[in-house]
């Protein structure tokens, strides 16, 4: 048995490095699905770099004060719509200008970030949870079940998303960050229980699912152990590239007045008010904008690295 | 491929009942009253408002005032009347569809031409430098958010260069409705360049091309009938589902550019709780969504011979 494993590493470290040193490299076992992925997202450009923008954006979320000493909320209306002329002001409190009621705009960019980050991810999680679920029964039972989620996810599928969050925003008169992700988790799900339902059957016939199955193996293990594993990839393709659209749609919920308000402080809630001073001041839109689309490309980002890695025929 | 067609249009009915009942209950369980709405601070004596309730028919049971509601609908396509105002809601969604109608078409057209141009450039090079041009290109539009892009447009070209103006006009021509246009097309745009690129990558090796090419047909012809008609389908799917979205997503769109559409329609609804009109919208919208996805599936056989309904 230990001759096996030496040629089979041998001929590993020839395909993939056929000048490097046998002895120099580690024994590498044969890898899995996830640690093929995993070793090919380390070399892709697109995953650093975006991995790096989203470790400093959960940092700034997290540590909101480690970047900034001023006060997101104070407003000093001597400053009211100035922007900052001199050059050389990195690192002032107030380097990006002042908003319509003094309060310094880069304060506000950082003390933002929190709102929008909880918002995504929190939805992100709610729906590949529900998703994920709904759509393992779904594609696994098949029949009678299947068509009865089927129905109910086209129910949900059918109503416009940003239109639906609107009218369950609606509903709430005092808006808070988790009502935000009550309405947007609410017809989110539907995406990610078809994905998983066409993951599910596919994955099912695959030979080592009948082994487990005829080796005796009962309904939850094969499902958790077996087909959840390999039916995952794609739902976390779709769940990373999801979450920066969540960020977006928290973003124009508030923008569109319905999402969170002030005194709550996110980028949608300040590129709203920017929006209402576009032609005096443009540098309250224009910042947390870009922070907002930053933070997108970000997680996009991530789940084309990760499409990329998980789906080497895409390329 | 009839038995097809029939069994899609008998299950399209369940989903018709379910999410017109699913927007009817959410519209309805909202706080606030319409009635109410009509007499603003002053308040108004039970008397009268259990009278004009009782004439709109809001005092009647959910189940039963969903049932009246549809049923106008399928039998006599009437959609009801406005609270505030008294117009037919037929008359409302006649003067805001056309306009929502005539933004959408041409968001569609700017996706279907520059998306797919786009896209077959790319998957014809992918890995190539127009290949990774368009990733970036697409990738941009992609984050950044609609209304985002809606105030820069608006910025740059309507209060820098002049070119067009800032709000559309009540009875606006095709030429206004561009700059929306370009705006609310601009995130499907991107996506349908993804997906061509994508389908056209990974076809390109496929033997029937490679056949194709064996046989010594022009590029023109391996390109164009074999590779396409096969790369087609994702971004078909896509473009299906998107009509309903490019006529429901015109909300953002819409406000920016100040156009009396669909969108503006829904905002007001829903700020007034007139609950019929804003369900009469989305019905509409989940018509037009289930059609497309029908023509979309009716499509598959046309573009992969290999596709056979039974």
């Amino acid at each position: 048995m230990p001759d096996m494993t030496k040629t089979e590493t041998a001929t590993a470290e020839e395909n993939s490095a056929p000048v490097a040193p046998v002895a120099a490299q580690k024994p590498e076992k044969a890898r899995s699905l996830w640690g093929d992925a995993w070793a090919d997202l380390r070399r892709n450009p697109y995953f650093l770099v975006s991995s790096v923008l989203i470790f400093f954006l959960l940092l700034i979320a997290v540590f909101p004060s480690l970047f900034t000493s001023a006060d997101p909320t104070k407003g000093d209306l001597v400053n009211h719509f100035l922007q900052k002329p001199e050059l050389g002001s990195i690192g002032s409190p107030d380097w990006l200008g002042w908003d319509g009621q003094g309060r310094s705009v880069y304060a506000r960019l950082i003390y933002g970030t929190r709102a929008s980050l909880i918002v995504a991810v929190c939805v992100t999680l709610i729906v590949t949870l529900v998703g994920g679920l709904t759509g393992m029964i779904s594609g696994y039972f098949g029949g009678l079940t299947d068509a009865i989620i089927s129905r109910i996810t086209d129910v949900f599928f059918g109503i416009p998303f940003l239109l639906g969050s609107m009218v369950v925003l609606q509903a709430f008169t005092n808006r808070t960050v988790w009502t935000v992700v009550f309405a947007l988790a609410f017809l989110g799900w539907t995406q990610i229980t078809r994905v998983m339902r066409g993951a599910v059957i596919t994955v099912k016939q695959a030979d080592y699912v009948h082994a487990a199955k005829a080796l005796g193996a009962g309904t939850p293990r094969i499902m958790l152990r077996h087909i959840l594993p390999n039916a995952m990839a794609p739902v976390i393709v779709v769940s990373t590239i999801a979450l920066g659209g969540y960020i977006a749609a928290e973003a124009t919920l508030s923008y569109l007045g319905l999402g969170l308000a002030s005194p709550s402080i996110s980028w949608g809630v300040d590129i709203s008010a920017g929006s209402d001073q576009i032609r005096v001041a443009k540098h309250i839109l224009i910042y947390p904008s870009i922070m907002l689309s930053i933070t997108v490309l970000a997680f996009i980002m991530l789940g084309e690295a990760v499409r990329n890695a998980l789906d080497p025929k895409l390329r | 491929m009839g038995r097809y067609v029939a069994r899609r249009l008998l299950q399209m009915i369940p989903v018709f009942f379910g999410t017109t009942l699913l927007i009817f209950l959410m519209v309805y369980s909202l706080p606030g009253d319409p009635v109410a709405g009509l007499f603003g601070d002053k308040g108004v004596d039970p008397a009268t408002l259990a009278k004009l309730r009782h004439e709109h028919g809001l005092d009647l049971p959910l189940y039963q005032q969903y049932w009246n509601y549809i049923s106008n609908i399928l039998f006599h396509f009437d959609f009801g009347q406005q609270i505030r105002s008294g117009r037919e809601i037929t008359d409302v969604l006649g003067d805001a569809f056309p306009v929502t109608g005539r933004i959408a078409l041409l968001a569609f057209v700017i996706e279907l031409v520059l998306g797919l141009g786009l896209g077959i450039a790319a998957g014809l090079k992918a890995g190539k430098l127009v290949d990774n041009l368009v990733l970036i290109l697409t990738l941009l539009i992609i984050s950044v958010p609609v209304f985002v892009l809606g105030f820069v447009i608006k910025t740059v070209f309507a209060f820098q260069l002049g070119w067009i103006t800032p709000n559309v006009s009540n009875y606006p021509t095709w030429d206004e409705l561009l700059a929306p246009a370009v705006v609310l097309g601009s995130l499907s745009l991107a996506y349908v360049a993804r997906l061509t690129r994508t389908s056209i990558a990974e076809n390109l090796r496929a033997d029937y091309v490679r056949t194709a090419v064996a046989k010594g047909l022009p590029k023109r012809r391996v390109i164009g009938v074999h590779l396409m008609r096969n790369s087609l389908i994702p971004v078909a799917t896509f473009l299906g589902t998107d009509i309903g979205a490019l006529m429901g997503g015109a909300v953002v769109t819409e406000r920016i550019f100040n156009v009396k559409g669909v969108g503006g329609l829904i905002y007001d609804s829903l700020a007034r709780r007139e609950g019929a009109t804003l369900v009469g919208v989305v019905t509409i919208l989940v018509v037009v969504y289930l059609l497309a996805s029908l023509l979309v599936d009716l499509l598959y056989a046309v573009l992969d011979p290999r596709i056979r309904y039974a």
